[in-house]
């Protein structure tokens, strides 16, 4: 189903209002219709821009009217995971701590995409401090997939991922520190990029784990995510971890299918334990690149199930480290004081009353696991777990150019179906690895499972080399194309 | 170690020490529903005891990275405004805290 106005994606919007087919004002007012009738069934927004998009929109075709020259991006409606700093609104990452936080500077990433001339339309709920894989942990109400609103539409990037699919916006950007693009964007029927660590700057990135977060394109289409990972990647002075690279030219070369593709595919990816409809979609994904001439490698990943093992000890220490800013001081939640109690006291009470139950799991977690005693024997060793599922991937990729395996086990599942913390983390086993490694992973569209009379969508994941985004874009458009037909047999129930 | 770990075992004194260390104030019944999700996590996680990890080196970051110099030029830092926007209690150009240090006697 196309966006508003009858435009597929992102870049035919983009399209239309350079030629002048449409207006950047009519595209906003049309997000904007969109949002007013079904921002509230899906919960998708924390708050939105209309006043101040619109006017941007005016500018950009105002800049048309004059000849300027417009740039890549000129009145595309973008939407911006509540985690991103924009000095526009709120920055709340769906937390009672920074519930009423403003941000004093916009993200490198933000900054960068409205350069391109994209108009940011709003903020998006997620689970709480990105900290989730279904998109019920969150502050103001869980967020609802557009194609079952009974239903999750993954996590943590939930309102990102429901607000793409809805139509309610050209495109959004979210953050993956384990999944939390591509999951939701497989939930939600729509492309979720990942970019290879240090691609993209995480300046302006509220921390989580800062050795495995990435922000990252959720779009309609893999054309729109190689647009957008062009206009926000590249070097950045305000962050050290940031490869020394140029941005990306991905759109210059994402049309071009890639010649003797060699696409392996991990025997421990495609498990009794995935739904069948999941397994039939990376079998039919596979069929469709042999039909292309492709060459299917066989490849082992025996350390796929220790991922999850893995991820949950980095990544609760790392989060633990990095929350330890807030305490009620200098910003974010502050508890009211009683009488005797000293800085120690207030501290506590503040973060216990700021953060929900799942950010206090991951905190207690990390801590626990680098105390005095326990450090070497989870922090250390997941340390030493880490460079071997690097060392697989390496040896992987001497094999082929890209793998080919699900995103997640299943479709999205009912709110409350996963609601003990292991059956949840468990949700992530296919996606934690790339994190883990640092190398690029992609969910694109590649079917449906049929639940309850409703069409859920089924994702594929794509995972290339660390700064191999070209061959990884390449080779998900190849598939976009030749499996537009099982992708296309549905729409969402909610939709602008 | 990471056999203490291993799941039943954490008791809720364990808990209570870890919400100290994390500066979390935690009731009773918090700790009580914490205990059990966190002992499955850690059964979990304690799959990790069973790899064969000799020989593999620590790795804290996807890319081998080392100090990172910028040019030594001044910049523009955040106006004070700007900081103190978002502090919860302000006195002045000051953060307003708790009084730190007991009274003398």
């Amino acid at each position: 189903m196309p966006l508003p106005g009858g435009h597929a994606d992102l870049t035919a919007l983009r399209d239309a209002i350079a030629s002048g087919a449409t207006s950047a004002e009519q595209a906003c007012a049309a997000t904007f219709a969109g949002i007013k009738a079904h921002g509230a069934a899906l919960n998708a927004f924390h708050e939105t821009f209309e006043e101040d998009a619109l006017a941007r929109a005016r500018a950009v075709d105002a800049d048309r009217a004059a000849g300027k020259p417009l740039p890549p991006l000129a009145g595309v409606t973008l939407a911006v995971k509540d985690n991103i700093c924009t000095v526009r609104g709120r920055t709340t990452c769906s937390s009672r701590m920074l519930g009423n936080y403003r941000s004093p500077f916009d993200a490198t990433a933000v900054e960068r995409l409205e350069r391109a001339g994209a108009v940011v339309v709003g903020k998006t709920n997620l689970d709480e401090f990105a900290m989730g894989s279904s998109g019920e942990h969150c502050r103001w109400g869980r967020v609802a997939n557009p194609w079952d609103t009974g239903r999750v539409p993954g996590g943590s990037s939930a309102g990102s991922a429901a607000a793409v699919a809805a139509g309610l916006c050209a495109a959004a950007i979210g953050s993956d520190t384990g999944g939390s693009i591509r999951q939701p964007a497989a939930f939600c029927g729509i492309v979720g990029l990942k970019p290879t660590y240090g691609r993209v700057s995480r300046w302006g990135l509220v921390a989580f784990g800062s050795s495995l977060d990435q922000i990252g394109p959720m779009t309609r289409s893999v054309r729109d995510a190689a647009l957008l990972l062009d206009c926000m990647s590249g070097t950045d002075d305000r962050d050290s971890t940031v490869a020394d690279r140029p941005p990306t030219a991905l759109a210059a070369t994402v049309e071009r299918p890639l010649e003797r593709l060699r696409v392996g595919m991990p025997r421990q990816y495609v498990s009794d334990a995935n739904d069948p409809e999941v397994n039939e979609a990376v079998a039919a994904c596979a069929d469709a690149y042999r039909a292309m001439g492709a060459t299917i490698v066989d490849v082992d990943l025996p350390l796929t199930d220790a991922g999850i093992s893995t991820y949950y000890v980095i990544a609760p220490a790392e989060a633990s480290s990095n929350l330890a800013r807030y305490d009620g001081i200098r910003y974010g939640h502050r508890a009211a004081m009683r009488p005797g109690d000293d800085l120690a006291a207030l501290y506590a009470r503040s973060r216990a009353e700021g953060f929900g139950p799942e950010v206090q799991r991951r905190i207690m977690l990390g801590t626990y696991m680098l105390s005095s005693g326990y450090y070497d024997a989870f922090y250390t060793r997941a340390l030493r777990a880490r460079r071997r599922i690097k060392e697989e991937f390496d040896r992987a990729f001497a094999a082929c150019d890209v793998l080919l395996g699900p995103t997640a086990p299943t479709p999205a599942f009912a709110f409350g179906a996963n609601d003990d913390p292991l059956a949840m983390y468990m949700c992530d086993v296919y996606t934690v690895n790339t994190n883990i490694a640092g190398i690029c992973g992609l969910s694109l569209p590649a079917g449906f499972a049929m639940r309850g009379g409703k069409a859920l969508p089924v994702g594929v994941q794509l995972q290339a080399n660390a700064f191999e985004e070209e061959r990884l874009l390449r080779a998900a458009r190849m598939l976009e194309r030749a499996v537009a037909a099982r992708t296309s047999a549905h729409a969402p129930a909610v939709h602008a | 170690m990471a056999h203490d770990a291993n799941a039943p075992s954490l008791t809720a004194a364990q808990v209570a020490h870890v919400a100290r260390l994390a500066k979390l104030e935690l009731a009773p019944e918090a700790v009580e529903r914490f205990r059990p999700q966190l002992a499955a996590v850690l059964g979990h996680i304690a799959r990790l005891d069973s790899l064969d990890l000799a020989g593999a080196e620590p790795m804290a970051h996807p890319f081998e990275s080392h100090n990172r110099l910028a040019d030594d030029v001044p910049v523009e830092g955040l106006p004070i405004e700007a900081i103190l926007m978002n502090a919860p209690a302000v006195e002045g150009r000051f953060l307003a805290v708790p009084k730190v240090l007991a009274e003398e006697s």
